[in-house]
């Protein structure tokens, strides 16, 4: 998505000061704070700077975080920016979530709604907090000013402290907070430069690591709130299938159950715990009408994919003529590749509390598009918006599924609660099976190549056809993302194909007729795109006799920063060097792939060990990642050893499959993620920009299993054509 | 009635007895530090120690554990390795999403309890019950390294 609100001119101004460039800021673009346009606050309240900055009169700092931490280090990295402006003594900095505010809190990148994805955390708050921590510390400058009676151009801020060296006097932010409120908030503000940062691109510890690892982090699952009830549902065994009638009488019997209510959604069982209310959910009998329900599996949806890739879709990127190009080919290189569905498996599975009174409704969850949730309770509700009040709470990963399109689980609690007319609070729980089975899955998608080559070897043309469900018709974000019937996530990574290729035709079929209902799952049309462009490109390599680095920086030479990711990891991995040999029997090999995505730019070397049963081990991988200024460079490290982990655990092991509609996979026995065993020994390196910050919890994700399939193939003359790798694809 | 001995504390609970640990943990003790996440011991995330024997709640019987010496990460402090695990894991930024992490640390703990220098196939093998859906593996190892030394 792209940004408009910041590039937009008339909100700042570039100034160009005695020190070199500084950035003023037009304070309109700091949202106001809670009751802004109120008289001064009275002494003794704490300081409310802007909509994102609270300090205390006990010298603490808050900083409000409008995006929810889900494990990628948000709230540290939204703490940074502001408290790097603001010059606050870093173990002051205290984080708290944001309520459902699109006035205040809106993703800018995304016009009027509240929400975390896309990668977009630090990228869209990177200019508004550094003003929102800018304008705090101008007024505790003015404030001492105005206390000492000496120049406010004479005060200095460390660490928290503000100091007037000439006559000596000084004042910790508490001391000055009360006086500091009382200031104008300043028109424009002067930003530090790069050279004088001291917590960007250093590295603050994570504000969670406390809590995260003494129990006392506070998760959806851990709400309990008087009277409240526990939820857990019968959902159907297939998509689109409904309640016919059920028996409720086995469950009633349990004890503990206090009632079951039909929702629109399936069977719930309300108890006192979640125990109990889940052996009531299993004593329930449904009858199910499945006369509308899906019922293919996916086999058969594979099947049918193939066939359609056979006549041409929507044309989503042409360049040249590719007609001419394949004509005129020396030879032609062809693949095809499978991807299955993949659920998100979040280690808390998707839950949400609700409380129904005469005020509204409070709503606690670990909150991903606050806006889009709170409009659709409100409906549900009979409700306004502002009457829907959500608590942010961490959530216990994500990976997208927090950001329904549709807002499922919230509105499955909210259905429990209209259903028992809101006499108590409810906390909806989802087994794991109920998360693994409920859908909203990264897409099956099935993906052509051909590749013409000249008789010099040159690549002429490139055509890729894509076949897979759209995650985005349907969805509030239709209007704003599908463009002539062109989903831009399903071709995200192949319609952009950075390598200088005259003649290139990517096209699309969307089938409409799947009732999988499917969502973005990290790294989105990226999951799939890095794999096809980069394992297709180092068969082609090889077809044409090309060196897969060189080549491919051959073929970047518009694109700087893929080059200067590709070249860092192909340097520190020892590219070109030997591989040592395996163990008699094993085959070893290296791969190399590189992706953009979220504006963020990676490059990984995997090297595999590939036994003679064609099992797979991934020994090393190394790591090369662009994201413009690195704010924290340790949780930039952080974030791609589990994007790492994360790709590796779909590229071995996941999928997701339908028979008869049904979905076999339920829990982590048959879902695997990896264990520890099978994570490889990893090294990122950060490529130093001036550029600004852009995404790092998915960009990590798309190129690891094509670099793992391309060590793969130079391991063994194979490569993967169907996700997730099969052994008995790679025996020797 | 069932007698539960939790975190040094008697605790006296009225439960079907077979409820598991876990429930009774999260629902009735209120001790929410110990997470659900698959309920078939397939993923270690409600790992405790029952006489300091790594187990999982999810599938222990309350009745099973009536009397004996149950230690949950809310607890974790009170012993010397525990806390050595625990600066480990802040030194280091083990954590993400931090779900998993409970149980993480109670299964490291047990590990550096009984082999105060273990190799990386040790934790390997020690913590392979441990799901992390974020993957910060790496870091795990790095951390038990980090606590065994400290303790040395």
């Amino acid at each position: 998505m792209v940004n408009t609100k910041i590039a937009n001119a008339s909100r700042r101004s570039f100034l160009q000061g005695a020190a070199g460039l500084t950035l003023g800021f037009c304070l309109p673009a700091i949202a106001a704070p809670a009751g802004a346009g109120k008289a001064a606050a009275p002494a003794g309240q704490p300081f409310e700077a802007n909509a994102f900055l609270r300090i205390g009169t006990d010298d603490s700092v808050t900083v409000i975080a409008k995006h929810l931490e889900m494990g990628q280090g948000s709230y540290t990295g939204l703490a940074t920016i502001l408290a790097e402006e603001l010059d606050a003594d870093w173990q002051t900095v205290r984080l708290e979530g944001a309520p459902a505010d699109a006035s205040r809190y809106n993703n800018l990148f995304w016009g009027a709604s509240q929400g975390t994805g896309g990668s977009t955390a630090m990228a869209n708050s990177w200019d508004q907090l550094r003003a929102a921590g800018a304008a705090g510390r101008a007024m505790l400058v003015n404030a001492a000013a105005r206390r000492w009676q000496v120049p406010a151009g004479e005060i200095t801020v460390r660490d928290g402290i503000v100091s007037h060296r000439r006559s000596k006097r000084q004042a910790r932010f508490g001391e000055l907070a009360a006086d500091a409120a009382r200031e104008a908030v300043p028109a424009s503000v002067v930003l530090k430069e790069a050279k004088d940062f001291r917590l960007i691109g250093k590295q603050a510890p994570r504000k969670d690591s406390v809590d995260k690892t003494n129990g006392q982090a506070q998760f959806t699952q851990d709400i309990q709130l008087p009277g409240m009830l526990v939820a857990v549902v019968a959902h159907p065994p297939r998509f689109g299938a409904t309640v016919r009638g059920f028996d409720a009488s086995a469950a009633r019997r349990v004890r503990n159950v206090v009632d079951v209510v039909q929702i629109p959604s399936g069977v719930a069982v309300l108890a006192s715990d979640t125990w109990s209310a889940k052996k009531g959910r299993d004593a329930l009998q449904v009858d199910w009408d499945e006369s509308r329900s899906f019922k293919l599996g996916s086999e058969e949806i594979v099947a049918r994919y193939r066939e359609m890739a056979k006549s041409p879709g929507l044309v989503a990127r042409r360049v040249g003529n590719t007609e001419q190009a394949f004509a005129g080919a020396a030879r032609i290189v062809r693949a095809t590749y499978d991807f299955p569905y993949l659920a998100h498996a979040a280690m808390e599975p998707m839950n949400c509390v609700i409380r129904l009174s005469e005020r509204g409704c409070e709503v606690w969850n670990g909150e991903q598009m606050a806006t889009a949730d709170q409009s659709r309770l409100a409906a549900i509700f009979g409700l306004t918006p502002e009457q829907v009040r959500i608590n942010m709470l961490y959530a216990g990963g994500s990976f997208g599924r927090r950001a329904n399109t549709h807002s499922d689980y919230v509105v499955e609690a909210a259905q429990i609660v209209k259903a028992i007319g809101g006499k108590a609070p409810v906390k909806l729980v989802w087994m794991r099976e109920d998360d693994m089975r409920a859908g909203y899955y990264r897409p099956l998608f099935h993906h052509a190549l051909e590749a013409a080559l000249d008789a010099g070897g040159q690549l002429t043309g490139w055509r890729h056809r894509l076949v897979g469900q759209s995650i985005l018709l349907g969805s509030p974000f239709e209007s704003m993302m599908v463009k002539d019937g062109i989903d831009a996530v399903s071709v995200e990574g192949a319609a952009n194909l950075p390598y200088a290729i005259p003649n290139l035709l990517v096209d699309l079929h969307t089938p409409k007729d799947i009732d999988v209902p499917v969502l973005w799952w990290r790294s989105v049309g990226s999951s799939h795109t890095a794999y096809s462009t980069e394992v297709f490109l180092d068969q082609v390599a090889r077809a044409a006799g090309k060196d897969p680095v060189a080549w491919r920086l051959e073929l970047l030479a518009d694109h700087p920063r893929h080059r200067g990711v590709l070249r860092l990891a192909a340097e520190k991995s020892g590219w070109g060097t030997r591989l040592p040999a395996g163990v008699k029997g094993t085959r070893r090999g290296r791969g190399v792939a590189v992706h953009e995505s979220f504006h963020s730019y990676v490059a990984q070397v995997a090297e595999v060990t590939v036994a003679a049963d064609g099992t797979v081990k991934v020994d090393r991988v190394v790591c090369a990642v662009d994201c413009g200024i690195a704010i924290n460079p340790d949780n930039i490290r952080s974030q791609i050893e589990g994007a790492v982990g994360f790709a590796l655990s779909a590229a071995l092991h996941g999928e997701i499959t339908l028979k008869e509609g049904a979905v076999v996979e339920g829990n982590f026995d048959t879902y695997r993620p990896i264990r520890i065993g099978e994570m490889p020994r990893l090294e990122v390196h950060i490529v130093p920009s001036t550029a600004k910050p852009t995404g790092v919890g998915e960009p990590g994700v798309p190129p690891l299993a094509p670099a793992v399939a391309n060590a793969i193939g130079a391991a063994t003359g194979k490569y993967p054509d169907r996700l997730p790798f099969r052994a008995e694809d790679l025996r020797a | 009635m069932l007698q539960l001995k939790v975190n040094g504390q008697p605790r006296q609970v009225d439960v079907a007895p077979d409820t598991p640990l876990l429930w009774v943990l999260r629902d009735t003790l209120q001790l929410t530090g110990t997470k659900y996440a698959c309920g078939q011991a397939l993923c270690g995330a409600c790992v405790v120690h029952v006489d300091g024997v790594p187990a999982r709640a999810c599938l222990t019987p309350v009745s099973a554990v009536a009397g004996r010496e149950i230690t949950t990460i809310e607890a974790a402090h009170q012993s010397r390795v525990g806390r050595a695990v625990q600066a480990a894991w802040r030194k280091l930024d083990v954590v993400q999403c931090g779900y998993c992490q409970s149980g993480q640390i109670m299964s490291a703990i047990a590990l550096l309890g009984r082999q105060r220098k273990p190799t990386d196939s040790d934790i390997d093998d020690a913590l392979s019950a441990n799901l992390c859906r974020c993957a910060t593996y790496q870091r795990i190892r790095a951390a038990i390294h980090e606590a065994a030394r400290s303790l040395a």
